[in-house]
């Protein structure tokens, strides 16, 4: 059984089996940020925080960072993004995800918002 | 690149920049469209292969006219303004007493009078310095109550030929008056993208219907201001306030070719603008930096403001325009480096997020210009 669940910083989570995460950005955040040029990813391997910096990205307009959403290790990186970096515009919640990372625990997910929560919060931005 | 000021002005195509599904931008004191739903990068890539319409209704239009307007003007720039050609537009720049730039703009012989199109953040200290230099000379009426409109693209001397025949006859800075639905518009045909195209100064009251007339035509698309920053920067034109303002001079900012040979040092109206010896003297000596182009070579924008650095990581310069360019697909910038690091070629570095990204001087333009010489 997988599920959903979001942050404010408009990342999605895909929670699948064995605490396997997905982890992209939402259609109002590439929307926001307009054309994708450039995509920097972690390595495989690599431990990060929640709150810490997993990838960056630039789009015509601006250079900006995707944050760790939940502290885990990178087993997964989306590598057809660095050579084409506008399938996060195309489909940013299936073929434009970023990562793949194995969380520390179900515990990380406290917090995150469900679909409906999300949908609200986003409303409220206007 | 945004001012916002306390209240934003709206320009008369607001509404249809809202119809059209614009996401609006606070610029220079105005509320423009960043970009409309097509996006920046098909929106750029659109204007070099059919034709964009550009609302640039911000920028300031300026009427000199009287009994000596042309010498008027030349004690403020150093461009031949007395011998501009009746409907002919150059280029040129306000200089200061240090000889850096206040202002860089487009100036129109009209025949009895001069059209001057200057830049929307500096258009009041711009109209507040002509007044207080010149208004003994000539007079100076700020054209508040017309809009202008750029159409730019391969495909803008068709679209305009067919909605104003006379059109095809001017060439890369021939202006004109054209009547366009009845009404009468000034025309140059020039612009801010590397591309043919025309600007058109249409009064406020019709420029909606006429901005529709174009947008009616196949070629047209609606184009924003993130596209119109990385098509000049691609045809390594300046963006006041970055790659060019007081504190760098025409010479640093590699545009001598604007310095006309009769107001040089040796030429038959020598000087007589403000910074002129220290213009002159850097025309004749060199200078210590200048603006260059630069490509990235690992595929990371660099953006305004990043410092440059040498092999031996010394701070060298620093970049004031830098993006990705669509037509390209690899980034481009621009920025000061010393002369010594000037040379085609030679590579330095930017630091980007705290890793080193080797950056390479280049040719500006990137991309060739294509404007109509006939």
């Amino acid at each position: 059984m997988s599920k959903i669940r979001y942050t404010e910083e408009h990342e999605w989570l895909l929670i699948g089996d064995d605490a396997l995460v997905t982890v992209g950005i939402t259609d109002f955040a590439q929307e926001q940020l307009g054309d994708l040029v450039y995509i920097q990813l972690p390595e495989i391997g690599k431990a990060i925080a929640k709150g810490e910096e997993a990838a960056v990205i630039e789009s015509v307009k601006s250079a900006s960072e995707i944050m760790m959403p939940v502290t885990g290790v990178i087993v997964e990186v989306n590598t057809i993004l660095i050579d084409e970096p506008g399938k996060v515009n195309d489909d940013p919640m299936g073929k434009g995800w970023f990562i793949k990372l194995k969380m520390n625990g179900p515990s990380e997910l406290d917090g995150l918002m469900d679909e409906p929560a999300y949908t609200a919060f986003v409303k409220d931005l206007g | 690149m945004n001012i916002a000021t306390e209240h934003t002005a709206r320009t008369p195509l607001y509404n249809l920049h809202l119809e059209l599904g614009a996401k609006m931008v606070p610029f220079a004191g105005y509320e423009m469209p960043l970009q409309y739903p097509m996006g920046i990068l098909k929106e750029h890539l659109h204007t070099r292969s059919q034709a964009g319409l550009f609302d640039v209704s911000h920028m300031g239009q300026i009427r000199l006219a009287g009994k000596n307007y042309a010498a008027a003007l030349e004690t403020l720039v150093p461009v031949d303004i007395i011998g501009l050609g009746i409907s002919r537009q150059r280029y040129a720049l306000f200089t200061n007493d240090q000889g850096g730039v206040l202002d860089d703009l487009m100036v129109s012989n009209g025949g009895d009078h001069l059209f001057l199109v200057v830049n929307a953040a500096c258009k009041q200290q711009d109209i507040a310095h002509l007044r207080q230099h010149l208004s003994d000379q000539c007079t100076i009426e700020a054209l508040s109550d017309r809009a202008l409109l750029a159409l730019q693209g391969p495909e803008a001397g068709a679209v305009m030929a067919r909605l104003a025949p006379e059109t095809a006859k001017m060439t890369f800075m021939d202006t004109a008056k054209v009547t366009l639905m009845g009404v009468e518009c000034f025309i140059s045909r020039s612009g801010y993208t590397g591309e043919d195209g025309f600007e058109i100064s249409v009064p406020n009251e019709q420029a909606e219907a006429l901005a529709r007339l174009l947008l009616a035509q196949p070629e047209v698309a609606p184009i924003g201001l993130g596209a119109r920053d990385s098509l000049r920067l691609e045809a390594g034109l300046c963006l006041y306030g970055h790659d060019v303002d007081t504190d760098t001079t025409p010479v640093e900012a590699s545009l001598s070719w604007a310095l006309s040979k009769v107001r040089r040092a040796d030429g038959a109206r020598a000087g007589g603008y403000p910074g002129a010896d220290i213009i002159s003297r850097q025309l004749a000596t060199g200078v210590a930096r200048k603006r260059v182009g630069l490509l990235a070579k690992d595929r990371v924008p660099v953006r305004d403001g990043t410092q440059i650095l040498d092999a031996h990581g010394n701070v060298v310069g620093h970049i004031t325009s830098g993006g990705f360019s669509p037509t390209l697909g690899d980034p481009v910038a621009m920025g000061y480096v010393e002369t010594v690091h000037a040379k085609l070629g030679t590579l330095l570095q930017a630091i980007v997020r705290g890793k080193v990204v080797s950056i390479e001087i280049a040719k500006t333009p990137f991309i060739t210009h294509r404007y109509y010489r006939g």
